[in-house]
């Protein structure tokens, strides 16, 4: 049973009180619903948003050998606070050669596509902010925005350092679109259906449902589509439109302030948004490991409490692997993405049909352990 | 009238909207925190401490603008086969498994076609020219 916020609370008693409180109204009562539970989603990203940056100084240090921020707060948590009062503080800078209204637009489109991003995310099963039956679909088409928000970025600054982070930023995240749109694609295939909650519904029980473990295509989807959500959010080891070392901040440069501060926000919301879609799609999202009868409230908030978690696992290996691995060179790059994802990612597609047919739909724990 | 009929693109504008609110807002914030004093030297473009020489929208090689050719043609085919995806289980499903299999597979190796051919012709190469010059100097 998958359904959206409204509808879940509408099968309890006091849905109907709230309604009386609303006059029968029942367009303004969702409405409310959805505004209040946008604004605690939104605010518990802005802050998962913000302690990224800190988790990531944090491991960086750690894995450097260093302390990391401790000064502000205990064990320096409240950082992303004084750099956001920083950030607010400073001259907001614009150069006079740049396209003024695009440079405004800029980190505004980066804003609207992660929010829009995050009101599909299955956060339980019946948490859902708008289960679309076009789901993944609607989440690729709107994710593109980030990347146009990059390369208007670059174009709108006037300054040669952003136009060739923007350009570079234009190549990359369209060329691993691909691989991460096939994978994707491959979990469509084996769901049936484009819906998040079709999706999870085929996930249920243990982990040797989960997608992941599917079949040993999927498997491989899994990672194909890991590395190209990472080059998609711009995360390292694929940098390169902001490559410090070469291009100054890319596509940033020009940036300052508070503008500046919605660019990294966006980023860094839609690195969680990346991992909580990976999380959804192969690793079985917020679905309990055992099946209970009765739906009560807590059940769903242990399946938001267990969604959480596997995507702030993910979130981990994203800060792990940006410290671990040296940054690309550019034509490496593009390399790797159609000469070793997007061929791979195409027959992960065809192995996933293929076993559908073959054998009959069953995943691999079914031919072992023979249920169904 | 059911609740079930607000689960469409409500939550989805209420997200967008937050998103603009949330930029406004900064901005505002930031209008009445932040100092202003401009200077023309200041808001010349960063050019390494330099004078900046010239402006940055000049022609501009891209490379690689075959991949965004190829990118197109990946998009619209991931747009005709998601369709397909979410039905094949269910064709599968009644029995017409291998006929969905045959018809999404000849579909994908047309693709597979076009990339090869890329891939042969060095569009997908960062300098193609070099490749073509090592191959006739041999």
């Amino acid at each position: 049973m998958n359904q959206t916020l409204v509808s879940y609370l509408s099968q309890y008693e006091f849905y109907d009180v709230l309604l009386a409180v609303f006059g029968k109204n029942e367009g303004l009562l969702a409405f409310t619903i959805y505004l209040l539970a946008a604004l605690a989603i939104v605010g518990l990203c802005a802050t998962i948003g913000g302690l990224g940056t800190y988790a990531e100084r944090k491991i960086s240090a750690d894995l450097q050998q260093r302390m990391g921020p401790n000064r502000v707060g205990p064990y320096g948590l409240l950082q992303f606070l004084a750099d956001g009062v920083k950030m607010m503080t400073k001259e907001d800078i614009m150069p006079f050669t740049a396209d003024k209204f695009l440079f405004y637009l800029a980190p505004m489109l980066a804003l609207i596509g992660v929010f829009a991003t995050l009101a599909v995310l299955p956060w339980s099963s019946g948490f859902m902010m708008a289960d679309l039956n076009v789901g993944v679909f609607y989440l690729i088409a709107i994710s593109s925005l980030v990347g146009v928000s990059v390369f208007l970025g670059g174009y709108a600054s006037n300054s040669k350092w952003s136009m060739l982070g923007g350009m570079r930023g234009a190549s990359q995240i369209i060329s691993y679109e691909i691989p991460v749109t096939i994978s994707i694609l491959a979990i469509t295939l084996l769901s049936g259906g484009m819906s998040f909650g079709t999706i999870l519904s085929h996930q249920q029980g243990t982990p040797v449902n989960w997608f992941i473990f599917h079949n040993p295509f999927a498997f491989v989807a899994f990672f194909v589509y890991a590395i190209g959500a990472l080059a998609e959010t711009n995360r390292a080891p694929f940098d390169l439109p902001e490559a410090e070392s070469e291009l100054v901040s890319g596509y940033h440069t020009e940036y300052t302030g508070m503008r500046f501060g919605f660019f990294a926000l966006a980023e860094y919301i839609e690195v969680f948004v990346v991992c909580g879609v990976g999380a959804a799609l192969f690793l079985g999202g917020g679905n309990l490991p055992f099946n209970l009868d009765i739906d009560i409230i807590p059940l769903q908030f242990a399946q938001v409490v267990i969604f959480m978690t596997k995507a702030l696992l993910l979130y981990y290996v994203v800060i792990w692997v940006r410290w671990t691995l040296p940054r690309l060179r550019v034509d490496q790059l593009m390399s790797i993405c159609w000469k070793y994802l997007t061929p791979i990612a195409i027959v992960n597609l065809m192995g996933c049909a293929i076993w559908l047919v073959v054998f009959n739909g069953k995943s691999m724990a079914d031919l072992i352990f023979g249920s169904h | 009238m059911t609740p079930a009929q607000f689960d469409g693109l409500m939550p989805v504008v209420i997200f967008m909207g937050l998103a603009v609110l949330l930029f406004v807002g900064g901005h505002f914030l930031s209008v009445l925190l932040a100092p202003k004093k401009p200077s023309h030297l200041k808001s010349t473009p960063y050019e390494c401490g330099e004078e900046p020489v010239g402006s940055a929208w000049s022609a501009f090689n891209i490379r690689f603008y075959v991949v965004g050719l190829i990118f197109i043609i990946f998009d619209v085919e991931s747009v005709l086969m998601f369709p397909v995806a979410s039905i094949f289980r269910e064709m599968n499903d009644m029995g017409h498994g291998g006929y969905a299999l045959i018809i999404l597979l000849s579909f994908i190796s047309v693709l597979i076609e076009g990339i090869a051919y890329c891939w042969k012709k060095g569009d997908l190469d960062w300098v193609k020219s070099y490749q073509v010059s090592a191959k006739n100097n041999k």
